[in-house]
């Protein structure tokens, strides 16, 4: 009695997590098109005069993490740049162009497998995530080109998008230096590692370049995912002084936004401000009328994905190469959406600082030994 | 730093820190009490941040400053309805308690997730427009040392969460309905042919915990992630009962061990700023719940020990 109970539990729970995920396919089947249809129409209005091309038969596929293509951040980025390379091509979704979405990490293997038998060309996995994947899959299909974004994958069917975070980080470290008040920055990251590092080292070289004496506090919160620590790090720093906080942490940043509204919120006058990672987070910063994000540092994961795209539709696909995207190649940016924050004053600045990295006046540190180099040099 | 600034620095984020954990810990007592294990506390937060962040969102122009408030109490109600899931598998069908609790915290976080995407088109939702701010608590605030200690710049939350342990502490030992709950959880048995029904206290209980967890979660997501993501509840609802256990069992006990948690948490990240505390790593002080609640299980720290009856399905007139 015991036994067939528990088998009847066993398949009603079966049964409902297959009416479950033969939902999932098919409603998203119908989001993803009529996403398409969406974009491809603005778009379309947008390049259709220039459309004049014939269409080019390279096939370009990509395999996201499991954010999935709307997810506002490099999926949806990358697609967009995918999306921008076929209406220049005459391409489109299903014509050339195509993306799978991962559901879990176990199926990124089978995503990018079934890229490769369709025939694709150039197979994109989005996100380091799937850089293990992406090894394995590239090594079965020697044939095959590929791309990994924010990771490295040796193989001479590979090429390895990369950003140059630090220059980025530099330069909204000069803005928080020409914001500060207090002379005290923060600077909050994720994981410690040599990733993170870029940012910390380049964000402390902008905010020294600017203003020496300007303190930065360092705190990491050893996690990509905890809003609480965030917060809670946050707290101290703006308790202490520190007026504008860079995050690089992910969701961890989540609380430092939370914190800085809080704040706000107790006191409309009170002056914090937080700077973004990866994409505009404008948004995450709105409190009533008034928004405590004051830039953001931009990784243009779309840039790079269509610049790689239409080197390989030329015939000229960066295999085995590992692409540094910079502030030459419009690879890293500045967002400048809060225009009452980020003032004209300000910018004005950072692009001279742009036009000193991309001259070669500066060379912006990425470790720490490069930074303590740096700094001995501003000394001087 | 002098020593009030530090302590001014630490209580606040310990208080916050907490306040989730408390809910969510009392939530597990009370399943745990009358004997049904419940891993399912992780799964139960997410449902309740998700529940807590889609009501926000979607009634923050209507219900203005109030939104926050009713969107902790729905997502209580739909947490505890979700927990009957839980507990017909473990209750009715006698199924593993264990295995049931961990198919809670896949299906609360895939739901969660899947119906984001449905209804929000994305990865994950934008920030709510009225989150949980913090206060300066009208006359206690004005108490001199103590009030700019503990009243000022808090969140009103925390506060809730202390009294709530406290009610949780009276319920289950002070009235003959929580004398019914644990004798339940101790030998159903002898509550049994005393007259209790012991599947509709369990079923009670369980839900209990559903709606606390709930409560734990939405609180969580309003004062501190602000949006639903698949990283807004990663391990709080395991630390929920790692304070259950460190606790032992007990509401009072479970709460100072969520305190403790938040006070560890706190002092971790404010280390560096203290002297004789900047030498020890951060690292450690991370670690000293999870530490902790190991020497707690191993007997270290006093003897932790379960309610006889906990994990264990009751099965009417069998000896």
């Amino acid at each position: 009695m015991k036994k067939n109970r528990f088998l009847l539990l066993l398949t009603l729970l079966l049964a409902v997590g297959l009416v479950l995920s033969a939902c999932g396919s098919s409603e998203e089947g119908d989001n993803a098109s009529d996403k398409s249809t969406d974009n491809g129409g603005t778009e379309g209005t947008d390049e259709g005069t220039e459309n004049t091309e014939e269409a080019s038969d390279i096939k370009v596929g990509m395999v996201t993490d499991i954010g999935g293509v709307d997810d506002k951040s490099f999926n949806q980025s990358a697609w967009e740049g995918l999306q921008a390379f076929a209406s220049e091509n005459g391409l489109s979704k299903g014509q050339g162009i195509d993306y799978v979405q991962s559901e879990k990490d176990a199926d990124y293997l089978p995503n990018l497998t079934r890229l490769v038998q369709q025939d694709y060309d150039v197979v994109y996995g989005i996100g380091y995530l799937l850089a293990p994947a992406v090894e394995k899959v590239a090594e079965q299909n020697p044939d095959t080109n590929f791309a990994i974004v924010d990771s490295v994958v040796e193989a001479d069917n590979v090429a390895s998008i990369t950003f140059q975070e630090h220059q980025g980080s530099f330069l909204v470290g000069v803005a928080a230096a020409l914001k500060t008040e207090s002379k005290k920055v923060g600077f909050v990251g994720g994981v410690e590692g040599e990733l993170i590092k870029k940012f910390e080292a380049g964000f402390i070289a902008g905010v020294k370049s600017v203003d020496p004496s300007i303190d930065v506090t360092v705190q990491y919160a050893d996690s990509f995912g905890a809003p609480d620590k965030g917060k809670a790090i946050a707290a101290n720093m703006y308790n202490s002084g520190v007026d504008v906080i860079y995050h690089s942490s992910g969701g961890t940043g989540n609380g430092v936004f939370a914190q800085a509204k809080d704040i706000k919120n107790a006191n409309p006058d009170a002056y914090v401000w937080v700077i973004g990672v990866d994409r505009d987070q404008y948004e995450e910063g709105a409190i009533g009328d008034t928004n405590v994000t004051l830039t953001s540092m931009l990784k243009r994961v779309d840039v790079a994905v269509k610049t790689v795209a239409q080197q390989a539709a030329d015939g000229e696909f960066p295999g085995g190469e590992i692409l540094a995207f910079g502030i030459k190649e419009d690879g890293i940016g500045v967002a400048d959406t809060n225009k009452e924050a980020y003032t004209d004053e300000i910018d004005k600045v950072v692009q001279e600082y742009k036009e000193k990295i991309l001259n070669g006046e500066v060379t912006v540190p990425s470790t720490d030994e490069e930074l303590k180099t740096y700094l001995e040099s501003l000394e001087q | 730093m002098g020593f009030f600034e530090i302590l001014q620095s630490i209580i606040p984020i310990a208080l916050f820190y907490s306040a989730p954990l408390i809910f969510t810990a009392l939530g597990g007592v009370f399943s745990e009490r009358s004997g049904v294990i419940n891993i399912g506390l992780e799964g139960l937060m997410v449902m309740g941040a998700f529940v807590g962040i889609v009501f926000n969102l979607t009634f923050a122009d209507t219900l203005g400053k109030a939104t926050p408030w009713v969107a902790i109490v729905v997502a209580m109600v739909v947490s505890a309805l979700f927990s009957l899931i839980h507990a017909v598998a473990a209750i009715s069908f006698r199924a593993d308690q264990t295995v049931s609790g961990v198919a809670i915290n896949f299906l609360a976080l895939g739901l969660g997730l899947f119906l984001t995407k449905q209804w929000y088109g994305k990865g994950q939702t934008d920030m709510v427009s009225q989150p949980f701010y913090s206060t300066n608590i009208p006359v206690l605030s004005d108490i001199p040392i103590l009030g700019p200690l503990f009243f000022e710049r808090v969140y009103v939350t925390s506060y809730v969460a202390i009294l709530f342990a406290v009610i949780a502490w009276y319920i289950l030992y002070k009235t003959p309905f929580g004398l019914r709950l644990r004798s339940v959880g101790e030998h159903p048995m002898a509550a049994d042919t005393n007259g209790i029904n012991v599947y509709g206290m369990r079923y009670i209980a369980v839900m209990i915990s559903g709606a606390l967890g709930g409560l734990g979660g939405s609180v969580f997501a309003l004062t501190i992630a602000l949006n639903f993501s698949h990283a807004t509840i990663v391990g709080q609802g395991f630390m929920s009962l790692a304070a259950v256990i460190f606790g032992k069992w007990h509401p009072l006990g479970a709460m100072g061990a969520a305190l403790f948690f938040g006070f560890a948490q706190s002092l971790s990240i404010i280390s560096s700023g203290i002297p004789f505390l900047a030498d020890v790593p951060a690292i450690y002080l991370t670690i000293a719940p999870y530490v902790l609640t190991i020497l707690a299980l191993a007997g270290f720290i006093g003897r932790a020990e379960a309610p006889k009856a906990n994990g264990i399905p009751y099965i009417k007139g069998s000896r």
